[in-house]
């Protein structure tokens, strides 16, 4: 979807709150060889089930294990993992975005989980991108983290394609993503389909979950790989 | 023996009340004939059948993501509220058909009213013109219930809604949601319904992504 020439929406005015001044700097990355965090945010639990997938699973109960699991690789990998929750706890939205925002993450993955599409679905916030300033404005700190999140969504993107997974690359407004002052991602994973809708893998399958956190764990090194060149051509 | 004073009295209340029951029936028969004049069911004026007019709807596809502009010919009412609403009706239609490609149950039904009212000023940055109106579109809670969860279908559920609107109704510059009438934080989980979706953010009417 096209959202280039949108104006900030007019919520700003409703939902004007200052974040502290330390975890709003501009987004050009605290990134350094030293440090690089990543959030995972396992989406739903506790009381909010999220979606009802095959087999009798629960969104929220996937989104955990999908967590874990990355958590893992990534640790595995040397890279410090932040996650939301890890129980089958009640977060919410204002509260996952908080953790994120207090990690000064690189890079926030938001997990998610459905039986419609097919594949990865990769979405970034629809805010229109903004010039950084000292104070965003909660519902739409994301707007200055955009175009970062757009090129952590092509590197996702990239690394998704080449374990030859079919993936949807989108715009949405979800309000944990939109207060986020990160490069942030939702990934929501659908079962793998044919030409045909027929299902291929489902999400029931643990070759295809395992797939799915090595492409993405894949990908967070390469995230990192960037980072760290782009600090090493800055004077 | 009856005494006379009897005879005469109960004569003159047999009378009084064959002249009472005389006057009922006028006044029954009067009225009968107001009531039959009030009903007058014939029809005084031929009823007006919308006219079948081309719609723009921008058919969800779950498979790719996307949101494909579709020509449909229907009747569509001149109250430019009923007009939205009959749009929508068939945009949901499509989607509770067997075999859609953007499944979603509920079908017409789910709209349960389209309100058009100005719009707001959406920052001193954008002008509108003075007669940009925000569709406020009332979902059914059934529909809302029923809505398959998941970021990418109630995405392309709000997205087809909104930009349905904005191709058919060129004055609609913003859309908000309700559900029965309430506000509502997502539509399944996911999408957000408490913002504004404004046309400025729309696609172009052929083939795109959310």
């Amino acid at each position: 979807m096209r959202w280039s020439k949108q104006a900030l929406p007019a919520l700003i005015a409703a939902g004007l709150v200052g974040l502290s001044a330390a975890a709003q700097a501009p987004p050009p990355s605290s990134g350094s060889p030293a440090r690089f965090v990543v959030v995972l945010d396992a989406a739903h639990g506790g009381d909010d089930a999220g979606g009802h997938l095959a087999n009798n699973q629960l969104e929220k109960t996937f989104t955990l294990a999908l967590s874990v699991r990355l958590r893992s690789l990534l640790g595995a990998r040397g890279i410090q993992v932040v996650t939301t929750r890890e129980s089958d706890a009640t977060i919410e939205p204002e509260r996952r975005a908080e953790i994120a925002n207090h990690a000064r993450a690189e890079a926030c993955l938001s997990l998610h989980a459905s039986e419609s599409g097919s594949g990865v679905h990769l979405f970034t916030s629809s805010l229109a991108p903004a010039q950084p300033v000292r104070f965003n404005a909660w519902k739409t700190a994301q707007a200055a983290w955009v175009t970062r999140s757009l090129a952590l969504a092509g590197v996702l993107n990239s690394a998704l394609l080449h374990t030859g997974m079919s993936v949807t690359l989108g715009r949405t407004s979800l309000p944990a993503i939109n207060s986020m002052t990160c490069p942030a991602v939702a990934v929501e994973i659908a079962p793998e389909r044919s030409a045909d809708r027929q299902t291929t893998a489902g999400l029931d399958d643990a070759e295809y979950q395992a797939r799915v956190a090595v492409a993405l764990a894949a990908a967070l090194v390469e995230w990192r790989a960037d980072a760290w060149r782009a600090e090493a051509h800055q004077p | 023996m009856i005494p006379r004073y009897q005879k005469i009295l109960f004569a003159i209340l047999l009378a009084a009340s064959l002249l009472m029951s005389m006057a009922l029936w006028q006044l029954r028969e009067r009225a009968h004939q107001r009531l039959i004049a009030g009903q007058d069911s014939a029809p005084t004026r031929a009823p007006e059948v919308a006219l079948a007019e081309q719609a723009t709807l921008l058919v969800a596809n779950d498979s790719d993501g996307s949101l494909m502009a579709q020509l449909h010919s229907l009747p569509l009412p001149a109250d430019p509220g009923s007009r939205a609403r009959a749009v929508l009706g068939k945009l949901l239609d499509l989607y509770a058909a067997p075999g859609a490609a953007h499944s979603v149950p509920g079908g017409a039904s789910s709209v349960a009213q389209v309100f058009l009212l100005p719009a707001p000023e959406i920052g001193a940055s954008q002008a509108q013109s003075s007669d940009a109106q925000l569709a406020v579109v009332n979902l059914t809670g059934s529909f809302a219930a029923s809505h398959p969860s998941g970021i990418e279908t109630e995405t392309l559920t709000v997205l087809s809604i909104c930009n349905t609107l904005f191709a058919n109704l060129p004055s609609v510059t913003q859309v908000r949601f309700l559900v029965d009438g309430q506000p509502r934080a997502t539509l399944a989980g996911h999408a957000d319904l408490t913002r504004a979706y404004l046309a400025a953010e729309a696609v172009p009417a052929d083939k795109t992504r959310p």
